[in-house]
């Protein structure tokens, strides 16, 4: 109460006695009520300094992400020096099995991150049992940091027809030896997907039902309604948009993992990823690998322009 | 408190053990590879255990050793020139009135909002006309661009958590706006930033699409001699160099949530 009233006062003092507004600027301007005491003078500045602490940054961003990604834009339309639509030709004779496999894969393992997300989120938030809450939270996070190259080790050892888990399922008499298969092909990429994506959506999304009113839920369960339909519609109508975040930015990893198809499934069909790796590799083919990015670009610019739009509505907030 | 059982654990007990099984089957199976010395089918468990793949990894002539050392130092890199660029960026997006914040904050989410596939197969092409390909710094700019983004992310939201008063009360009593900052900001935002250091150190270890396209063949990093070993049918030296970049990461999934607090955490991305 105190501080916040004396801050006032010093701000409408220090806006009137600093001579310097470019060092004290910066540190100013941020409550609306001492913009409006007197700030607004320090306005260029301010800007000027804010623009400079972040110049770096950005300029890394650009040189090294945004003009790389023009070039790679051109270059898909790029046959010899001049403009062709021959690379996307190529690709698609080539390649549009694979595309549709990608696609096909990372739309799957979504809808399965996202299922398997709000469970974990769901049961950490609504259990009863505190000691099998805890026993999940241990649990279900510990894939989150693994790299997905080691991920595609672990899982090529363990998916394998003689791997541990045939092995493990045979030796408990709930498989025979023959009807043994090796999950190293579209399914594996899925699991590979589902297991090292699942704990970072759950993690934000438990986040977010964490802080959403507990009284809501608690009036719902004094009506007598079920956790499972408070779960429905009480809680996951709030977290919706943070759900959508980690299940877009988990779409957008998984279109540019390489190493996961590499690993666990270099025959066709495969993602496209590791087509455009094979152009590279083999042929030093940069047309028809970039036409391949370019529709990668394209299949992921679909979703991240919702992802866009929602933080940008949150920013203007 | 009788010791009347409660029912209600043994869907529990079938639900976690199943998810027990998923995450920790895997895992134990990548142990089993670190420490075998023969298994094949039909045998369940390897038929002879032994430590010899570990001597020969970290033997002065395996390349283990070496690849190892880049990495952390390619990781050390990364992270100094990462935070540099983040702090003040973070500082500025969390607390000043930027002209086109919006515009800015999009440029930098941009790197993950589009697949960096066909962005490192350009880089590595730029890079080949400055002779950065297969250079250390080539992979470390390509490590920072990557890094960029989550510490510019993390060090805004560690920054906005923290209440103004507190700046403000320092300014009052005479600090100026730097020492306010280094004194009361910086401290107070130190476990986040330290958070998004240790996540920048991790993902520049853990990273393998880049370095295959920017550094390889010169430089080889731990992911890279990973593959190698993989693509060779030599499971043994796959394994150890994967438990090698796996103990990392998940020691810091278990110490995260002690740097980064759900305040921030819930500002990330915001």
């Amino acid at each position: 109460m105190n501080a916040r009233s004396e801050t006032k006062v010093v701000h409408g003092w220090g806006s009137e006695e600093l001579p310097q507004p470019d060092s004290a600027g910066a540190f100013r301007t941020i409550h609306a009520d001492s913009l409006k005491a007197g700030g607004r003078r320090f306005a260029m500045p301010i800007h000027l300094i804010g623009f400079l602490l972040v110049a770096p940054a950005l300029a890394i961003v650009v040189l090294l992400f945004i003009v790389p990604l023009v070039s790679s834009i051109t270059g898909a339309f790029d046959v010899g020096g001049a403009f062709s639509l021959g690379n996307f030709t190529k690709a698609f004779e080539l390649y549009s099995r694979d595309m549709l496999f990608t696609l096909t894969i990372v739309l799957m393992s979504s809808a399965l991150i996202g299922l398997f997300s709000i469970m974990i989120g769901g049961y950490l938030t609504l259990g009863s049992n505190p000691r099998a809450v805890a026993i999940l939270r241990w649990i279900y996070r510990w894939p989150l940091f693994i790299p997905f190259i080691v991920v595609g080790q672990i899982l090529r050892t363990f998916l394998a027809k003689n791997g541990l888990m045939n092995n493990i399922f045979i030796e408990l008499g709930l498989m025979t030896p023959l009807s043994a298969v090796s999950f190293l092909d579209w399914r594996g990429i899925v699991i590979a997907f589902v297991w090292k994506q699942t704990p970072f959506v759950a993690l934000l999304l438990s986040g977010a039902m964490a802080s959403i009113d507990r009284s809501t839920i608690e009036a719902a369960r004094n009506l007598g309604a079920n956790r499972l339909r408070i779960l429905i519609e009480i809680v996951l109508p709030q977290v919706r948009t943070t759900l959508l975040v980690g299940l877009i930015l988990s779409f957008v990893t998984m279109m540019s993992v390489l190493s996961v198809p590499l690993m666990i499934n270099a025959q066709s069909p495969t993602m496209i990823t590791a087509n455009m790796a094979f152009r590279i590799n083999a042929y030093r083919d940069y047309g028809v690998a970039n036409a391949l990015g370019l529709i990668s670009l394209l299949m992921t610019s679909a979703v991240a322009w919702v992802y866009l739009r929602q933080t940008m509505r949150e920013h203007s907030r | 408190m009788s010791a009347r059982f409660d029912w209600k654990w043994i869907p529990r007990g079938i639900a976690l053990g199943i998810l027990a099984f998923v995450i920790f089957g895997p895992l134990a199976n990548l142990l089993l590879w670190t420490v075998t010395e023969r298994w094949y089918f039909p045998h369940v468990l390897p038929l002879k255990y032994g430590f010899s793949f570990w001597a020969n990894v970290f033997s002065p002539r395996g390349n283990a050793m070496s690849s190892l050392g880049t990495s952390v130092f390619i990781a050390t890199l990364t992270v100094i020139l990462s935070l540099g660029l983040a702090i003040p960026a973070g500082y500025a997006l969390a607390r000043l009135r930027l002209p086109f914040r919006g515009l800015i904050l999009l440029a930098l989410l941009i790197p993950q909002a589009f697949p960096n596939l066909p962005v490192y197969v350009n880089i590595a092409r730029i890079f080949y006309q400055y002779g950065l390909n297969g250079t250390i710094l080539g992979v470390v700019l390509v490590h920072v661009t990557h890094g960029l983004v989550y510490a510019v992310w993390i060090a805004t939201a560690a920054f906005s958590a923290i209440d103004r008063e507190l700046e403000e009360a320092a300014r009052s009593m005479g600090a100026s706006a730097l020492r306010g900052f280094w004194d009361v900001t910086l401290p107070i935002a130190a476990p986040g930033l330290l958070a998004s250091a240790i996540f920048v150190f991790l993902e520049s270890l853990d990273e393998f699409t880049g370095t295959y396209f920017v550094g390889a063949p010169d430089v080889t990093t731990l992911p890279l001699l990973l593959y190698t070993a993989g693509a060779g049918g030599n499971y043994q030296i796959a394994s150890i160099t994967a438990l090698i970049l796996l103990v990392p990461s998940i020691a810091f999934m278990f110490v995260v949530e002690r740097f980064l607090r759900s305040d921030v955490l819930s500002k990330v991305g915001h």
